[in-house]
């Protein structure tokens, strides 16, 4: 029972300190695009990357950014504890829909309101799901976060006098460290400047904090029991209540990812909560590359051009991301990150 | 009291007594090494000792404490380790990952969730020189499932040893690699034995390696043991030789 087999040496590190020649430009790269993000508002009307930086755009970014987060504490769970999650659209709508009720129940319009009141929804939500499916591993695993997502979903559904049933909750403007910055004038201005500034921020810190993570002598636990959790328990790990603990901790990331994505969406509508929206963050994982840290980031950002620029070419969009999905899976099972990484393999040994 | 002290361990699967009422201990900075074909229930006996297995009947009694239902985890941190017949290693995870884990978990440090492991020096250090002790030092940064079948049974022993055990079982540590590793196996576990005063129980197959290493040879035959004492007294048994050679 080793759970997830992967086939390590065509794996990439998952651990971003290691390997002297991969560190360097990695660390340049990221620099570069950190820095590119931070200046992006600005850039506007700049030749070659000015069509980035209009509010369209920079609002595309944002919802990137937000699904980033959600992959990045997905992939606590499937890249590095080795466990499979078909239910991660709870702790995402979960937290987006404890951010619409803050709104409708207690006129709540703080967006670190938002924020606090996601985060402990999904945790709570995350440590009974987690409870629960933990006990089990593979197959078994995704079906349960699954059927338990589902649960969730109906409820959105059914109890329309709590939640608006289709029509959703409407999340307004929200009012940012508590009104120290300005949010006047118009929505555009407000999502594609002041909002997403305050996203990448905090993306940045759950970047930084997961990076730890992952990094930590714990994060090395979650490996050990992902790559062989007979051996894990044989040297003193407690495997089931680690599992658990990297359950919570990434239902608690994704749970910040859905309170951002709510003032940002305007609208918490069931389908975030149900099935296919988990499988939507497990398409962005594997598109970005799983088995790296940084895949998922990546993951997120392009999965969301994809799916704004399929939708306005063909109405047939799902099977074209069904396409690309079997085709990502037979072709580059290592994502944008493996295809990158080959390439520089390559060049270093031209070199 | 031995270190270790098993009575009447019995263990059935199914139909067939794997180990059929059998009395066992170990003294400290003992080596014993078990022998027997294959099926005589070595494994098995392992299996009961280190917690893999609960045994159908009988005790398992370690420094005078009764340890037979106690999970995986309290008998390591009671001090029993073990290593696999089957390599079982973390294969995407560096040498020295393998090992720093080991240690980690005996610290109490796996709970550390917002420092990097890297800052661990002490543990670093550590890893490295059990590394060097099983001459892996210049393997450190090749995943487990990178080394070669001989590195890989000693990477399988040096994460139980790094657990710092005061009784390591070691199932076929020599099993599947070349006679100059085994050695080289061999040779380092009995230096840590007698320089980290820890006991032993060795499963093997190959008697000259058992003959040249052990304190004392339990020989079992059909879930029983068959045959006990100093390798002299083993190597002038009649029932131990026709056993061996499969009449008994």
């Amino acid at each position: 029972m080793s759970g997830v087999q992967h086939s390590p040496d065509a794996a990439m590190p998952l651990d971003t300190a290691r390997g002297a020649h991969g560190v360097q430009p990695a660390l340049w790269y990221t620099a570069a695009l950190a820095l590119l993000a931070l200046l992006l508002p600005f850039l506007e009307g700049v030749p070659v990357i000015g069509w980035l930086a209009s509010p369209f755009q920079r609002i595309q970014l944002t919802y990137g950014l937000v699904f980033s987060i959600a992959a990045l504490a997905f992939n606590l769970l499937l890249g590095y504890t080795g466990l499979l999650s078909f239910g991660h659209a709870a702790f995402f709508g979960g937290a987006a829909y404890a951010a619409g009720l803050l709104v409708k129940y207690l006129h709540v319009y703080s967006m670190e309101g938002f924020l606090l009141a996601g985060l402990t929804s999904a945790t709570v939500l995350a440590a009974v799901f987690g409870s629960v499916c933990v006990r089990y591993t593979r197959i078994f695993f995704s079906i349960l976060t699954l059927a338990l997502s589902q649960v969730l979903w109906a409820l959105a559904l059914k109890f329309f006098w709590i939640t608006n049933g289709t029509d959703g909750l409407s999340i307004p403007t929200p009012i940012l460290l508590g009104g120290l910055v300005g949010t006047a004038g118009d929505k555009v201005r407000f999502l594609s400047f002041t909002y997403y500034y305050y996203v990448l921020f905090i993306f940045f810190i759950c970047v930084a904090v997961m990076g730890v993570i992952a990094a930590s002598p714990f994060g090395k636990a979650l490996q050990a029991i992902r790559d062989n959790e007979v051996r894990a328990q044989f040297v003193g790990i407690g495997v089931r209540r680690y599992r658990w603990y990297a359950f919570v901790i990434s239902g608690a990331f994704t749970g910040v990812a859905g309170a951002l994505f709510a003032p940002l969406n305007g609208l918490t509508t069931p389908d975030i909560l149900h099935w296919t929206f988990s499988g939507k963050i497990v398409f962005m994982t594997v598109l970005g590359g799983f088995k790296s840290f940084i895949g998922p980031i990546l993951g997120g950002v392009a999965y969301n051009y994809l799916e704004t620029y399929v939708i306005k070419t063909t109405e047939y969009w799902q099977m074209l991301l069904g396409i690309i999905l079997v085709a990502l899976v037979l072709v580059m099972p290592q994502g944008i990150v493996g295809v990158f990484a080959w390439g520089s393999r390559r060049e270093r040994r031209n070199r | 009291m031995p270190l270790l002290f098993a009575q009447g361990l019995r263990k059935s699967f199914g139909e067939t007594r794997a180990v059929d009422g059998v009395d066992f201990f170990v003294e400290s900075e003992e080596l014993v090494s078990l022998v027997g074909s294959n099926g005589a229930g070595k494994t098995t006996l392992v299996n009961l000792l280190s917690g893999l297995l609960v045994p159908d009947a009988g005790s398992i009694a370690f420094q005078d404490t009764d340890i037979t239902a106690v999970p995986v985890r309290d008998r390591i941190r009671a001090g029993i380790a073990r290593s696999f017949q089957l390599v079982n290693l973390f294969d995407q995870l560096s040498a020295l990952d393998n090992v720093r884990l080991a240690i980690f978990s005996r610290d109490g440090t796996t709970r550390q969730v917002l420092r990097l492991a890297e800052r661990n020096r002490p543990a670093r250090e550590e890893a490295l020189e059990v590394l060097r002790d099983f001459g892996l030092e210049d393997k450190w940064d090749t995943p487990a499932a990178g080394l070669a079948q001989g590195e890989r049974k000693l990477l399988d022993v040096a994460l139980a040893y790094a657990l710092r055990p005061k009784l390591i079982l070691l199932d076929e540590p020599t099993s599947g690699v070349g006679t100059r590793e085994k050695g080289t196996i061999m040779d380092a576990v009995a230096q840590l034995v007698r320089e980290r005063f820890l006991a032993a129980v060795i499963v093997e197959h190959d008697m000259d390696v058992v003959f040249a290493y052990s304190h004392r040879i339990v020989m079992m035959h059909q879930g029983k043991v068959l045959a006990e004492g100093t390798p002299e007294q083993i190597r002038a048994d009649e029932r131990v030789a026709a056993a061996l050679l499969g009449k008994a």
